[in-house]
């Protein structure tokens, strides 16, 4: 039962980060447009150049 | 004279020499939108930021200043195709926003807080039919407490605040009892752990929290959501005046950088933004926004002027005496405040509830307290289950079954174009059996329509239309409008108060008063409809006639017969004359109707409903609605109604048809009876699982079974609300 000593502060730490982060993501604005985030995920990075007109 | 856009009130300083602005952007709905909006802002020199927020439909730009001018990205957008204004956060909206992040951030900490006291009860549980030491599990209750009291301190402070300010004001909310089964169950829990006792409740406690801060946020995030469209849709509006600076020279400020004093110019053809009176110039202005009277009024010198006006002939130099928060008419203002106060009466079905409800659950777990104590038992183990009976009746259930379906239900009106005002509209709508409608800009379209376009020649109506574009006059407007007319005809002149002529190919076309064209003739058989313009038309020798009027609304006549079919009762007040009341209740069939009504007759016919016992639901749009709107049990409003009466109306909704009126009530109808299911859900859940507490063997683990459980069920009963039968009329 010794191991307790080590698994409880570990789980209450893992569960500490997650809170941290997830307070962090909310300051930092990422719950401001959820629409928004899930398009630009899949969005390119360059725009699309004019297409070459000869090839 | 020099026009120039002065967008300055709208910038901010955003440091290290940088300037921010806020666009609300019209029809932004996809990524590609998104893409080509960034792109194209970005490209403009000195631009270092362009963020669009495909949620709220805004995009936020930065620039270096000095360099730009903000009137440039409202033209970039125009030519990429989206119509754009800059707006101002409205200090209701900021609110709203600030509220939205802080309920995030408690639902945030009580959903760490749950998951980790699980994550400890579980072995507890499991233990207590084991091999577990007393030691162990004291240990564990003592590491629950420590996550659970801090967080709960945090993540309840919307509740506490609440059930506080509720208590202050001597009355009870739902809030009440969520604050006593918490703070009861922290407290027995902590007892408890200090006794060594086998059962504590840390994670039911933190767990209700948790729960009941799901339904807090969505109602929240759907409420800010409403704001933030509104805010939109008053900032696309695009209200400016045009502000004298100089003696010659005129500028084209927003409304909002208007002040008392500043002297406004109103062209033909303009709405005015403000209340002011003029002091020079004479012309024909449409107050039917204000007093709902069609007919124009004369304006000159000392004629006061309010927002909403629509001026006809003239030009008028006005003096401001308001800008953007108005002042109003004496009358409107005092009545208004009357009926404002006589409506805070209203409670709602929440704090109905729970004022049955809080008694009841507190005097049974005293009786269940005292009734262990007089069958022999401690005075601790009667307290346990009297403890005990406050948890497991906590209502968890009760506190999702009414936000749940109003976020599920506000979120199916608002693909329907109806915007929510007021929290509680739903259940009052749901309620109205009775419908007053005003007639204009209400059932008939606030623009106007030429009513007779089909019995002329196509290429004449269209010549008209090209014509017409050279006049300011509204029914000029009107006329080029419905002939989808473009290119103005070349060398047309304008010749004031009488209509626009123009020489084509050696024909000579005419377009105005019926004089003006020769047509007198033909006047006597047109101008049978009472609240027409008749405009003349001639070109050489041919004559015609066209009658130019606010159209009803295209779906006005099947949304009556749709409210009829509900047994809802119908009926017409309008401050307009009698012919042309008269005239619209005929069309639609609506047999009550009433003509050249006051804002004081108005409110005397709803009390004199309310006195009959119905429940009047207000469907108007001018100044002069406004107190009435407030006066009646549930009111709506078209967005282009006056700010006032939106800023009064309950609901606001969008568009053309009229089709929202009955989408909203069926939608109302449909969550209140969603609503009353789900409470009698979560009485029944009481109903079974308060005799098991009452007899001693509630264990924490029934206790969070028990609440999961009806509170997933309560929840998913409320996403019915969304499937909603979608044929309305």
């Amino acid at each position: 039962m010794e191991i307790l000593v080590i698994l409880v502060p570990l789980a209450l730490m893992l569960g500490g980060a997650g809170l941290v982060a997830f307070l962090w993501s909310l300051r930092s604005g990422q719950y401001d447009d959820l629409d928004g985030a899930a398009w630009r995920a899949i969005a390119d990075d360059e725009p699309p150049q004019e297409a070459p007109a000869k090839r | 004279m020099q026009v120039t856009r002065d967008f300055s009130h709208y910038v901010r300083e955003a440091g290290e020499g940088l300037r921010h602005i806020d666009l609300a952007v019209e029809g932004v709905h996809c990524a590609g939108c998104m893409a080509k909006i960034e792109r194209g802002l970005s490209a403009i020199p000195d631009v270092t930021l362009a963020r669009v927020n495909l949620t709220d439909r805004r995009v936020a730009l930065e620039w270096k200043a000095g360099t730009l001018d903000p009137g440039r990205f409202i033209d970039r957008l125009e030519e990429l195709g989206y119509k754009a204004y800059p707006f101002e956060t409205e200090s209701a909206e900021v609110a709203e926003v600030a509220e939205s992040r802080f309920l995030l951030r408690c639902l945030g900490v009580a959903a760490f807080a749950t998951m980790n006291v699980m994550m400890l009860s579980i072995p507890v549980w499991s233990g207590n039919v084991s091999d577990m030491l007393p030691e162990q599990r004291d240990f564990f209750h003592w590491l629950s407490a420590l996550i659970a009291l801090p967080a709960a301190a945090y993540a309840g402070q919307p509740f506490f605040r609440s059930a506080w300010r509720a208590l202050s004001a001597k009355t009870t909310n739902m809030d009440v009892p969520i604050s006593i089964g918490v703070i009861l169950a922290l407290g027995m829990s902590v007892v408890e752990t200090i006794h060594h006792a086998e059962h504590a409740y840390f994670d039911a406690a933190i767990m209700l929290l948790t729960f009941l801060l799901v339904g807090r946020f969505l109602d929240q995030n759907m409420r800010r959501r409403t704001r933030a469209v509104a805010g939109n849709l008053a900032a696309l509006k695009a209200e400016t005046a045009a502000k004298f600076i100089g003696p010659d020279e005129i500028s084209q400020v927003p409304v909002a950088a208007i002040h008392p004093g500043d002297i406004v110019l109103l062209r033909p053809g303009e709405r005015c933004a403000v209340d002011g009176t003029v002091i020079e110039g004479r012309s024909e202005i449409d107050q039917s926004l204000i007093t709902g009277e069609t007919l124009y009024v004369t304006a000159e010198q000392g004629t006061p002027v309010y927002a909403g006006s629509m001026n006809i002939s003239g030009s008028l130099r006005v003096r401001v005496s308001a800008a953007s928060e108005a002042t109003l008419l004496a009358e409107i203002t005092r009545l208004l405040d009357n009926a404002l106060q006589a409506r805070s009466r209203y409670m709602r079905l929440a704090d109905r509830a729970s004022r049955l409800y809080a008694p009841v659950v507190h005097a049974t777990a005293l009786l269940t307290i005292l009734g262990w104590v007089i069958a022999g038992a401690s005075w601790h183990d009667a307290i346990v289950t009297g403890v005990a009976v406050l948890i497991i009746t906590c209502p968890c259930a009760l506190g999702l079954a009414i936000p749940t379906v109003q976020t599920v239900a506000s979120g199916a009106m608002f693909k329907a174009g109806v915007l929510l005002n007021a929290g509680d509209a739903i259940e009052r709508l749901a309620e109205a059996d009775h419908v007053i409608f005003d007639k204009t800009g209400t059932l008939t379209l606030p623009e106007l329509e030429v009513m007779n376009a089909a019995d002329i020649p196509a290429d004449i109506f269209e010549l008209a239309g090209r014509l017409a574009l050279s006049s300011h006059h509204p029914v000029a407007a009107a006329v080029a409008q419905a002939a989808g007319a473009k290119s103005p005809i070349v060398g047309a002149v304008e010749e004031a108060g009488q209509g626009v002529r123009a020489t084509v190919d050696g024909v000579e076309l005419r377009l105005g008063r019926p004089s003006f064209c020769g047509a007198e003739a033909l006047v006597g058989v047109a101008a049978l409809d009472p609240e027409a313009s008749i405009v003349a038309f001639s070109k050489g020798t041919a004559k015609f006639i066209l009658s130019v009027r606010q159209g009803l609304r295209p779906d006005a006549k099947a949304v009556i017969a749709a409210l009829k079919a509900r047994n809802i009762g119908i009926e017409i007040l309008s401050g307009d004359r009698e012919p042309a009341v008269k005239a619209a209740a005929e069309a639609l069939d609506i047999p009550e109707w009433r003509a050249g009504v006051t804002p004081a007759d108005k409110i005397a016919r709803i009390e004199e409903l309310k006195r009959r016992g119905a429940k009047v639901l207000m469907v108007g749009d001018g100044m002069n609605d406004a107190p009435s709107l407030a006066a009646a049990h549930v009111s709506m409003s078209p967005i282009s109604a006056a700010h006032l009466s939106q800023a009064t109306a309950d609901l606001v909704f969008l568009g053309r048809p009229l089709a929202p009126v009955v989408a909203a009530i069926d939608a109302a109808r449909k969550a209140l009876h969603l609503m009353r299911q789900n409470l009698w859900l979560a009485i029944g859940y009481n109903v079974l699982a308060v005799p098991v507490a009452i007899s001693g063997v509630v264990t924490p683990l029934i206790a969070a079974a028990a609440m999961s459980g009806s509170s997933i069920l309560v929840m998913l009963n409320s996403l019915r609300a969304r499937s909603g039968s979608r044929e309305i009329v």
